[in-house]
């Protein structure tokens, strides 16, 4: 697609659909753990049985609030639950029950560090409590659906933006900000995967400058932040194609095919928009008293940008590697741990877990809760390497080692003898020997050739199986080299 | 406020109930009447006066998050008109 992008600017404001963690349903005791057998976990009121009446389970009122808190947004002390009527076979009851006119969470702002490091205040319009539809399964019967009302009734927060997102790249910073927020706050396995966290975007185009928002069209449940960011890029360069050509966008949702990249329009959806709010007369207001809000403000955790700023301040990390290990609590707690139990420096030790640790779980495909090698571990191989008992060098097969055997580093480092050699005459004699041996590299060093001092760094660390302590071969190579 | 027979129509798609012309007259006519009970109440002045979530001057009672129901699929599939390996089964309806 051809476009002159740059005459054009584009709108987004997201919804994301916050799967609660909670043990029960949001108006049922039935279980809301995910992948159970289907229909094993939809109790008569998930299935909306004759007579069943809906109530209220307390937990989601303590999440939404933390929620809110969080964003330092207005919490609604009276809210109200509607209903939202629309029919699809995975909807029992023919409604939905959300909130509507009164949400539990109102204005507040969530601020967002772009991946080009700008700092963005978003606004967030508003979060409310509903309940999940089940899953229908189109492919899988002859001609018919099957409907697994599981997920039924399982809590939702869905979480409103203001539209003041203006790059795929950075509404994909928002929600990668909204899912480190919601793991910090434990509200939310975040689990991406099994649709604990979901998104629908509404992306417009207009001319820069222009007061009024385009018309917008809205991308439906897209579940991984790179197909978000692509379905938004495919979206604009759509809407901007259309407009050029002296088309008009029309207002729909659209379905984001990963497998073609391209959003498509779901028809099933235009008479659909019609739904019908009202209060629901099986549920009463529901009340949040400044005490209950008090007392959710005394459990509130550290969050990511406070502890972004605490690692900036207390450890001297860069802004960067603050960024990177607050992306991720559990990241961040590990970083923490090691730190504790080393000797290292914090920037040595966030390295190690930002660079070597990393790469090795992305690599197996394992969460930093999966990882073998415990934060303990890491901070004592790091010790190690503090102590100038090994090399960095010899660290990262230590490292290697640990890994594939949950072996203590001491204990490698001993039973392989990777001591660090840091006796300076043993190392003056290998230096010695190895000048001799290499008279012609050693006449063309001193007559300026400096590339070969790497040449002969690569000798010593051969002749000494690594060992060596690398300042110390830098240096006393330096000495006797020049002669 | 005058309904038109196509917004009962589009009602009627809307809950996925089929009517027939004779049906549609009928409930127009029903439903017209429940709009002229609406205007008499509409023309009552409320100034002044927040609006009534639920008739009950009261607050919505919670529990704690405690999973306490079973499962029963079996019993409550035995009232379905068709299912398979554990779904309930119906018309295809997706585009």
């Amino acid at each position: 697609m051809t476009t002159t992008k740059s005459e054009w600017e584009s709108v987004i404001g997201l919804e994301v659909h916050v799967q609660l963690a909670t043990k029960a349903k949001l108006f049922s005791g039935a279980s809301a753990h995910y992948g159970a057998k289907p229909n094993s976990q939809a109790c008569a009121v998930d299935l909306a049985f004759p007579g069943v009446l809906p109530v209220l389970n307390r937990e989601v009122l303590t999440m939404a609030v933390r929620f809110g808190l969080s964003v330092n947004a207005d919490i609604g002390k009276r809210s109200i639950f509607a209903r939202k009527n629309y029919f699809y076979p995975d909807l029992p009851k023919g409604y939905q029950i959300t909130q509507f006119e009164h949400p539990i969470v109102g204005r507040g702002t969530l601020p967002v560090i772009t991946e080009d490091g700008r700092n963005l205040s978003i606004g967030i319009t508003r979060a409310h409590l509903e309940e999940d539809a089940g899953k229908s399964l189109h492919d899988a019967f002859n001609s018919m659906t099957g409907v697994d009302l599981n997920r039924a009734g399982v809590p939702l927060l869905e979480i409103v933006s203001e539209p003041e997102l203006r790059s795929a790249a950075e509404a994909v910073a928002y929600l990668k900000t909204l899912h480190a927020l919601v793991g910090y706050l434990q509200i939310c396995d975040g689990n991406l995967q099994e649709g604990s966290f979901r998104c629908d975007a509404n992306v417009s185009v207009r001319k820069k400058g222009a007061p009024e928002f385009g018309t917008r069209a809205e991308i439906k449940n897209v579940n991984s932040f790179r197909f978000v960011e692509k379905a938004i890029e495919y979206e604009i360069a759509r809407q901007i194609q259309v407009l050029e050509q002296g088309g008009t966008i029309v207002q729909e949702t659209r379905l984001y095919d990963s497998a073609k990249n391209e959003t498509r329009s779901m028809r099933s959806k235009e008479n659909a928009n019609d739904y019908r709010y009202f209060p629901d007369p099986d549920l009463l207001p529901v009340e949040v008293s400044q005490a209950f809000i008090d007392e959710v403000a005394t459990t509130m955790p550290e969050l990511p940008w406070q502890k972004r700023l605490r690692l900036q301040q207390e450890y001297a990390l860069s802004e960067y590697d603050a960024n990177v290990l607050t992306s991720n609590k559990a990241l961040c707690d590990f970083f923490e741990e090691a730190l504790a139990h080393t000797k290292a420096s914090a920037k040595i030790t966030a390295n190690w877990v930002m660079g070597e640790l990393s790469a090795l779980l992305n690599k197996n495909n394992l969460d930093i809760e999966q990882s073998p090698i415990s934060a303990r571990a890491l901070g004592g191989l790091l010790s190690h390497l503090a102590d100038n008992i090994i090399s960095g060098k010899i660290a990262k097969t230590v490292f290697e080692k640990m890994w594939s055997s949950g072996e203590e580093a001491s204990v490698i480092i001993e039973r392989e003898g990777l001591v660090q050699e840091n006796d300076s005459a043993a190392l003056e004699k290998v230096i010695d020997e190895l000048m001799l041996a290499n008279p012609s590299q050693l006449a063309e060093y001193r007559s300026g050739k400096d590339r070969l001092f790497g040449y002969f760094v690569g000798l010593v660390m051969k002749q000494t199986a690594g060992k060596a302590n690398p300042a110390q071969v830098n240096e006393l190579l330096k000495q006797k080299l020049a002669g | 406020m005058t309904l038109s027979i196509k917004k009962v129509q589009e009602t009627a798609y809307l809950a996925r109930i089929a009517m027939s012309d004779a049906e549609l007259n009928r409930c127009h006519h029903e439903i017209e009447q429940i709009f002229t009970l609406i205007d008499q109440l509409q023309a009552v002045d409320t100034k002044g006066i927040t609006p009534l979530a639920h008739p009950q001057a009261s607050q919505q009672r919670t529990v704690a998050d405690k999973v306490t129901e079973s499962d029963q699929h079996e019993k409550f599939q035995a009232l379905a008109p068709a299912k398979q390996l554990d779904y309930y089964l119906v018309p295809q309806v997706i585009e």
